[in-house]
């Protein structure tokens, strides 16, 4: 028996499954990434390697739209995520820091909020009540959109990270006459920081990702990177797109890679690695 | 108020009590004034009368609702029929999203039981291996499927290449592409869940089931699948609810044909041939089933917890 035993931990084709899954996972963006280089003004046709349509993003026909919304992009995606992370800071410490409260079981219902309801329909909600009081669409209704639906990507991982750190630390700091002001200065916000850089992270990059919510807020003459690849494939994949399409994919990856050893470096004990704030 | 002795775990976890109203009030706001006041708002477009060119007229009107069950002709005179075109377009949607979840489930479990197995040291790659597509831009990826499956597309080419096959398969436009697209967007909400269930099942239980002489696959299915059963509805859940008014798989992999909630109501709202107070209710009838699944899994919880 103790031959069958040991194999209970491995099932036939599940390995198979895996790469199955790996496959399906990565063939589609591998089959973009290469295609970027397509030497063609086909997307079928393979016609040699090269770079003419990066520059064709960066310096052709459709630059100063890519340009413009790739700008809209990234100047919303850091100022919703840097507004989001300090709103959901202060939450997560009044959460968890605040003792209890009757409020408190309200409060993350609300917080969770914008998980729970559909994406489409905050988008038709948020449509209507900007048009409902009258609001201007354009990059600031934009901007408050991605606000809100950034708080609870950012919360949840510096409230996961906060719950963690004993209230010790914050003691022993204010044992040794450190002020209420020092003691979260100097040891409970270093402290958090991995969280704080982890939700952060996160809240950009949903911010860049969102397309629906975006579609609906953005009013005429202001696009972001989705929505204007959105536009142009519409009318057909064309080779720019591909390559655009690969760019974010390298943004992404860059992302995912800063956020993985930001969070291995949260993991170990303590958080001794947590940078300094100042 | 620094605490030497017994209480200090308590005085820190509510160091922040005078000031806590403060710490929330601005999440209170952002999410209260710009999405619960939104829902409130939408709820009453919903029973508005709609405008020619988008947008409301202010009277109180059930049109909305009713146009969604029944077809009472172009005059209203005729005995109202039974209005199927919507009906069928949330039936289509429950069930791509099903199926998508299945797919997600079938391809998910597996995967995820392989990565719970590998020692700890390889399954921070395969984690991170199943994680870096979800941070990749859901329309980039949507747009990559649509490229890879398109009918000259490379995954025909190559199939032809092989001999696998002669003629191009026809995937783009079909019910088979939008739940692709599906799960493909939503794979990695279901093998993290079941990843972390079956990371923290005790195979000391297998081990006893196997010494009782169960096979293999009796105890995958007696012991294993009743333990981490809570990851495998948590997964389904979070594949099963955003599939459900997905827009991008539908609208870029579906085609006209394949319409589903999402496209209906986005339709309302694009140009002047929309209706509001029509995409309203569609809205808030799809955010109520999206509530009573959640309901029902909450529900759950507590009842499990409390037993």
């Amino acid at each position: 028996m103790a031959l069958a035993s040991r194999n209970i931990r491995k099932y036939p084709g599940f390995f198979s499954m895996t790469l199955l899954c790996m496959v399906l996972l990565y063939a589609p963006l591998a089959v973009v990434a290469a295609y970027s280089f397509n030497d063609s003004l086909s997307i079928t046709r393979w016609g040699g390697f090269s770079f003419r349509w990066y520059l064709d993003v960066f310096f052709g026909l459709e630059a100063d739209k890519f340009r413009d919304a790739a700008w809209n992009s990234l100047s919303i995606a850091f100022l919703a995520a840097t507004a989001s992370t300090i709103i959901a800071t202060a939450a997560s410490i009044g959460m968890v820091r605040g003792g209890e409260f009757r409020a408190k079981p309200a409060s993350f219902a609300l917080i969770s909020l914008p998980l729970m309801v559909p994406e489409i329909v905050t988008a038709v909600a948020t449509l209507i009540f900007f048009s409902a009081i009258g609001f201007v669409r354009g990059y600031a209704t934009i901007l408050v959109a991605h606000i809100v639906f950034c708080i609870p990507f950012a919360y949840l991982p510096i409230e996961a990270r906060l719950r963690g750190i004993e209230g010790t630390f914050e003691e022993a700091a204010q044992d040794l006459y450190a002020s209420r002001g020092q003691a979260f200065r100097f040891v409970l916000l270093p402290l958090m920081a991995p969280g704080i850089v982890a939700g952060y992270l996160l809240a950009f990059i949903i911010s860049l990702d969102d397309f629906i919510i975006t579609n609906f807020v953005k009013g005429a003459g202001i696009e972001t990177l989705p929505t204007a690849i959105f536009g142009a494939v519409k009318q057909g994949i064309k080779p720019n797109i591909l390559a655009l399409s690969t760019l974010m994919l390298l943004i992404s990856i860059g992302f995912v890679t800063i956020s993985y050893f930001v969070s291995r470096k949260g993991v170990k004990p303590g958080g001794h690695g947590a940078p300094e704030t100042t | 108020m620094a605490g030497i002795g017994g209480k200090s775990g308590e005085s820190a976890s509510s160091a922040f009590a005078p000031i806590r109203a403060w710490l929330i009030a601005p999440t209170w706001l952002m999410i209260g004034f710009f999405l619960v006041v939104p829902v409130g708002t939408m709820l009453v477009y919903s029973f508005l009368t709609k405008e020619f060119r988008g947008g409301v007229i202010w009277e109180f009107s059930l049109a909305a609702y009713d146009r969604f069950i029944f077809d009472r002709g172009l005059f209203g005179d005729e005995p109202p029929k039974l209005e199927l075109t919507y009906i069928t377009i949330f039936a289509r949607s429950i069930v791509q999203a099903a199926i998508a979840t299945a797919l997600c489930l079938i391809i998910g479990f597996p995967t995820a039981f392989y990565i719970a197995t590998r020692p700890v040291s390889t399954r921070a790659i395969w984690l991170f291996l199943v994680t870096v597509p979800y941070w990749v831009n859901l329309l980039v990826r949507t747009v990559s499927m649509k490229f890879l499956v398109r009918e000259s597309g490379p995954l025909n080419t190559f199939l032809q290449w092989t001999g696998v096959i002669s003629e191009p398969l026809q995937i783009i436009n079909t019910d088979f592409a939008v739940q692709l697209g599906l799960f493909y967007s939503y794979l990695p909400f279901m093998v993290l869940p079941i990843y972390a269930s079956v990371e923290r099942y005790d195979f000391a239980l297998s081990e006893a089931a196997a010494d009782l002489y169960a096979g293999k696959w009796t105890i995958l299915r007696k012991v294993l699948l009743p333990t981490v059963k809570p990851g495998i509805i948590a997964g389904c859940i979070l594949v099963f609810v955003p599939s459900l008014g997905a827009f991008l798989a539908p609208d870029l992999l579906g085609g006209a044909k394949n319409f589903m909630i999402g496209s209906l109501i986005e339709e309302q709202f694009k140009g002047n041939a929309g209706n509001w107070p029509f995409g309203a209710a569609a809205s808030m009838i799809l955010l109520s089933m999206v509530l009573i699944v959640l309901l029902f899994y909450a529900r759950r919880q507590s009842v499990r917890a409390g037993a």
